[in-house]
């Protein structure tokens, strides 16, 4: 499966001998758990772990809430009532599915940018970015289901509001976002959908996942360095390897260890934090909140959708060009899902030949203002859409674009990379003469 | 790095223990005081007789208007709540509550299996959650900074609601509307409930306005989060257990990976 050679499971009692000749799935977890990973991985390497755990938690108190909840407009907020009150640890386990979709998020966009800075989308890995991408978007609309599922004011007019924007689909939107609503507005048929689709699509992510990790197992992981394990010998490949188990599986869990604990004390200490308090009370279609603001996590693409409005020249150009086909709504819904387009396409715009951005000179200052754009975006959409916040909308947002349309393509071309490592095994090497001299006692005690 | 990652916990854990201290709350002419009540922070926890006095103030005064249909009346003897024994629950729900019987259809005097009855004769909003449901400090500039440090201040907007009454009023379609400094735009429905010594407390407590708001606040802030004790006990569990895997895992990770970081460079 992997292209990086090593050792395979080879059976050898009568057992499993038997067994593998007839299903090899000992096989395929040995290889998979013994898959050669570059031992310089730094620590945002973590996180694919971490986003495993957040999938398994969901999914594992989301089947238990499900078991007290009732998908019914006149129901649901009451069900989760009694959740909290009634139901042995139900306000826990509660509070752990709703704040694990923050850590979900969280880990989430600390891997993706660990992907961006590292040119983790380059060539061969193209395929693992595309379905990250997916497992995004999907991710996305699995935590916006469930957020209407507790059927309070902020569920509802979110709800509305999204869907609204299908609405500005030129003149089949009307019919998709009744198609999408079951019905002219939100109500008890959104409800039953948005709670079907949200059980439904974690496992679709989960398949994803298991692609995701297929394909990345191909080609071998990437490292900071961006350099390619060598592969043309066994013994060569070793030196710039280590196995997945357990050098990487043990780092892996103190990190995050590390994380739950903060989580735990999160959702121990502070559960509400992160919400909105209007979602403690009951929807009502007959009246609307004062700022209806989703969550945290889709605050920088709620930012770009707000960005582009009527007075924008480019909304302007894009009406006359179209024939007023493209207004400033419909404009607005395609920069947001244009936003996360550029990012999928990021393989094939990044035209550099060096794939860390490690030794990239110029890419690292782009590559930090981005970082600094995301944050901006993410405040700028949890204000109100007015001035001069409109202003500073439209400026994060079109350097998101610029970055990834003209600043990816243009660098390949003028930035002159600075030398890189030959190979992974002298870039470990390096760091580890720095980090020795302090270290000299551990180095005494042997552990093989 | 590794470091900061280990300590990242317990110093989350020192900002949150932190005494609450006052910032300016709240957007321009919105004032809400920072009470300090006894359940702030991770160590904070209800105290039981604020909790009897605060139910004493809701049953006597709130209840005319408002319900709490989503709390259980036998809550009321849980421990980490009020802690009534559950022979003053059964006296309590009988002697104050009506509820209806389908199976009766008719009304019968509440038990405690019953939760409290809703009210809405008067269109009053239902109580049970509303101190989650309202925030007391915001900001600043949308950063979240102010209920990190302050809490959501639920309770502290409930309080403040109740003594911020300047006694100023005005008709407005057909409507009387009283002026008060901590309600968003300044002018509420709800003529001022507490005037001060509107209950006397069983266990002889000040009954001046500040403290009857006090403790009611704090007993809607139970009513709205019933486990909240049972949870901080939890997290503390959660923190301990899993700070002291992450300190097993560190220095397994150090041992294992010490062949690989400090081998000789053949």
């Amino acid at each position: 499966m992997s292209g990086i050679p090593h050792d395979h499971y080879e059976p050898t009692t009568k057992g499993e001998k038997w067994l593998h000749s007839r299903l090899p799935i000992v096989g395929l977890l040995y290889d998979t758990l013994m898959l050669p990973t570059p031992k310089n991985l730094n620590w945002m390497w973590i996180w694919g772990i971490v986003l495993t755990f957040c999938l398994a938690l969901q999914i594992i108190t989301g089947i238990v809430l499900v078991m007290h909840y009732t998908p019914h407009v006149d129901m649901a907020f009451g069900s989760i009532e009694h959740i909290m009150r009634n139901v042995n640890g139900g306000h826990f386990i509660r509070y752990i599915h709703m704040n694990g979709a923050s850590l979900f998020f969280v880990a989430v966009y600390a891997h993706i940018f660990r992907g961006l800075y590292y040119g983790s989308y380059k060539a061969p890995r193209e395929i693992t970015w595309v379905i990250g991408m997916l497992i995004y978007l999907l991710m996305m609309g699995t935590a916006f289901m469930g957020y209407v599922l507790p059927w309070g004011q902020m569920s509802f007019w979110g709800a509305t509001v999204i869907t609204g924007l299908f609405g500005a689909i030129p003149f089949i939107g009307e019919a998709i976002q009744t198609w999408l609503l079951g019905g002219p507005a939100v109500d008890n048929a959104t409800l039953n959908r948005f709670f079907s689709l949200h059980y439904l699509l974690p496992f679709l992510i989960a398949g994803l996942v298991i692609v995701h990790i297929w394909a990345f197992h191909t080609t071998g992981n990437n490292n900071p360095t961006g350099v390619e394990v060598r592969r043309t010998s066994k013994a060569e490949a070793e030196k710039d390897t280590l196995p997945f188990w357990p050098y990487f599986v043990i780092k892996d869990l103190f990190a995050l260890a590390v994380i739950l604990c903060i989580f735990f004390a999160i959702v121990g200490f502070m559960p509400n934090y992160l919400g909105h308090p209007d979602n403690y009370i009951e929807a009502n279609p007959l009246a609307t909140p004062a700022h209806i603001v989703p969550e945290w996590y889709f605050l920088p693409f709620y930012a770009i959708l707000r960005a582009f409005t009527a007075e924008v020249w480019v909304v302007q150009l894009a009406s006359f060009v179209t024939g007023g086909i493209i207004d400033a709504k419909f404009f607005g819904v395609l920069a947001m899902f244009g936003a996360i387009a550029v990012m999928g396409l990021a393989p094939w715009l990044d035209t550099s030949s060096v794939r860390s951005g490690r030794y990239r000179p110029m890419f690292k200052w782009w590559f930090l203002l981005l970082v600094i754009d995301f944050v901006a975006l993410t405040w700028l959409g949890a204000m109100p859409a007015e001035e001069p916040y409109a202003t500073f909308s439209l400026i994060a947002s079109a350097y998101w674009f610029a970055y990834f349309l003209i600043i990816l393509p243009l660098l390949g071309v003028i930035e002159k990379p600075l030398a890189q490592p030959e190979t992974i095994e002298e870039d470990f090497n390096t760091k580890k003469m720095k980090s020795k001299e302090s270290s000299e006692d551990i180095a005494l005690s042997p552990a093989e | 790095m590794k470091k900061n990652s280990v300590l990242a916990p317990f110093i989350i854990l020192a900002t949150l223990s932190l005494p609450t201290f006052s910032l300016a709350a709240g957007s321009g002419k919105q004032h809400i005081e920072n009470f300090a009540f006894s359940f702030e922070g991770p160590l904070g926890t209800y105290d039981e007789t604020q909790l009897q006095r605060g139910l004493k103030v809701y049953t006597e005064i709130c209840s005319s208007c408002h319900g709490l249909k989503y709390v259980p009346l036998r809550t009321l003897s849980d421990k980490g709540g009020p802690h009534f024994t559950e022979e003053q629950v059964r006296v309590y729900a009988a002697e104050n509550f009506e509820v209806f019987d389908p199976d009766l259809d008719d009304y019968r005097e509440a038990k405690s299996t019953d939760n409290f009855p809703e009210n809405i004769d008067a269109g009053a909003p239902d109580l049970s959650l509303m101190a989650k449901a309202r925030a007391g400090f915001h900001g600043p500039y949308g950063t979240g900074i102010s209920q990190l440090v302050n809490g959501m201040g639920g309770p502290e907007y409930i309080a403040s609601l109740l003594v911020s009454y300047t006694g100023e009023e005005k008709e407005e379609a057909g409507v009387t509307l009283y002026e008060n400094t901590a309600f968003p735009g300044g002018w509420i429905s709800m003529s001022p409930p507490l005037y001060g010594e509107d209950v006397d407390f069983d266990d002889g407590h000040s009954n001046d306005l500040h403290h009857e708001a006090e403790d009611v606040a704090a007993f809607l802030m139970w009513a709205a989060e019933p486990k909240m004790m049972d949870r901080k006990y939890t997290g503390f569990v959660g923190v301990f257990l899993l700070g002291f895997l992450a300190v097993l895992l560190y220095f397994t990770n150090k041992k294992l990976w010490a062949p690989v970081k400090y081998r000789k460079t053949a």
